[in-house]
């Protein structure tokens, strides 16, 4: 393991929104941060995305790459280094955190940012992850095209399910909308651009309890979500956007989590239960999950580990002097 | 990364000395992005014992369709001819090593 000799002031992981602005505010205050952006998940959910509509600044929307592109350049031009690698475990009691990646450095700060988001979420039935790949899927940008003239359903009824349904109707023959309840839970204008596509169907009331194919998905049985009954729906492809979970799997047992899984923080602040650590984004937010609610609470967490890396000054030396590495002199 | 079609495939995939990985993309796909410079990475650690290349799947039906592409990045490892793997989705560098060396392993 390649230990760096160096303890920086922060380390931010995750490179979303949430991740890249806090490293943008902490770059311009001279914290010089290492974001720790994740080998292909870099960027975020957005990298997923095609156009960005809500995003202010960006009259005439902004596609999802291209945005955190720009992110990441703003970062990286007030000092922030961006390292292309996963965090693959974390330390972070005491006043100086390790963050060890996948290549086996290590890294130590006295701050650390946790912005690690969230992932899909999944079915939970038995044959969702044999067909993941065989026409079960969660990206209908990436996927959309194999699916020409083909029976298609989007499972869920937010926003996300809209845009991934809206999508797929330039590749579908029919795009049905399978959802619990009766109305969706989507904007108004998403539900209404759902409603208006003479491509979409829905399926109220309807939850899938299986999928069906051997080699590649033939179908899926669904069940009505009043009367109990089931019935077949053929499809080939089926995308779920049911939702996201977040991401904590290197947290637990360290920082504080809520019952549903998010790092929980102290009131309005991105403080969590231990010190010098601090969380922003969607892996703490399960109301909003914007990209600019991510960003603002990135914001947030900057200075908040600001405010405290100014509070220890330089009362707290962060290397004991027994582990401090011996002095070379040269002549 | 060399990019192969649907006419080259036999003679650089099936017809390889060494394993190769073969990088189902597209232009529109955002983890495919995400995966290139990693699979790029690692072409060049195992340079030699594995080959890397990729198909763009837009313009490359028959492979696609042959091979039962529906979700890319799909990466699909051959030796000797053969599909011995196949996975989806951008995932991280270090589970594509690790799935690389059990390949050589048995290779």
């Amino acid at each position: 393991m390649n230990q760096q000799d160096t303890v920086r002031d922060l380390v931010i992981v995750g490179s979303g929104p949430a991740g890249y602005t806090a490293a943008i505010y902490a770059a311009r205050a001279g914290l010089a941060p290492l974001i720790v952006a994740g080998s292909v998940t870099a960027g975020g959910a957005l990298m997923n995305t095609t156009e960005v509509e809500n995003f202010p600044g960006f009259p005439d929307g902004i596609q999802g790459p291209e945005l955190m592109e720009n992110l990441r350049k703003q970062a990286e031009r007030f000092g922030a280094e961006v390292l292309w690698d996963d965090a693959v475990s974390l330390q972070l009691d005491g006043p100086v955190k390790t963050v060890e990646v996948s290549g086996g450095e290590t890294f130590q700060a006295r701050a650390v940012i946790i912005s690690t988001g969230s992932a899909y979420r999944e079915l939970g039935l038995d044959d969702e992850k044999r067909l993941s790949g065989r026409g079960v899927s969660w990206c209908a940008t990436c996927d959309g095209f194999f699916f020409r003239d083909q029976e298609i359903i989007v499972v869920g009824g937010g926003d996300s399910a809209v845009e991934e349904a809206t999508f797929l109707t330039r590749f579908g023959k029919r795009v049905t909308m399978v959802h619990r309840r009766d109305q969706l839970r989507a904007s108004k204008i998403m539900a209404d651009r759902a409603a208006n596509d003479p491509k979409i169907e829905f399926a109220w009331n309807s939850e899938v309890v299986a999928i069906h194919g051997d080699e590649k998905v033939t179908g899926v049985t669904l069940r009505d979500t009043v009367t109990g009954e089931e019935r077949e729906h053929p499809a080939t492809g089926v995308f779920v956007a049911i939702g996201h979970v977040p991401r904590t799997e290197l947290l637990v047992g360290q920082l504080d989590l809520d019952e549903s899984g998010y790092v929980s923080v102290v009131g309005r602040s991105t403080h969590t239960d231990l010190t010098g650590v601090f969380a922003c984004g969607d892996v703490v937010d399960h109301t909003y999950r914007q990209a600019i609610t991510a960003a603002g609470s990135g914001c947030s967490a900057a200075l908040d580990a600001q405010h405290y890396l100014a509070s220890l000054g330089d009362a707290v030396d962060p290397i004991p002097p027994t582990e401090a590495p011996a002095l070379t002199l040269e002549a | 990364m060399l990019d192969v079609t649907d006419a080259t495939f036999d003679a650089e995939v099936l017809g390889s000395e060494i394993p190769v990985v073969v990088d189902f993309w597209a232009p529109w796909c955002g983890p495919c992005r995400m995966v290139a410079p990693v699979l790029e990475e690692l072409s060049k650690t195992y340079d030699g014992r594995v080959k890397i290349v990729k198909v763009n799947a837009d313009e490359n039906p028959r492979l696609t369709g042959d091979y039962g592409v529906v979700s890319i990045p799909t990466l699909n490892i051959y030796a000797g001819g053969e599909l011995v793997q196949s996975t989806i989705g951008a995932r991280p560098k270090a589970a594509i090593a690790e799935q690389i060396e059990g390949v050589l392993a048995t290779a």
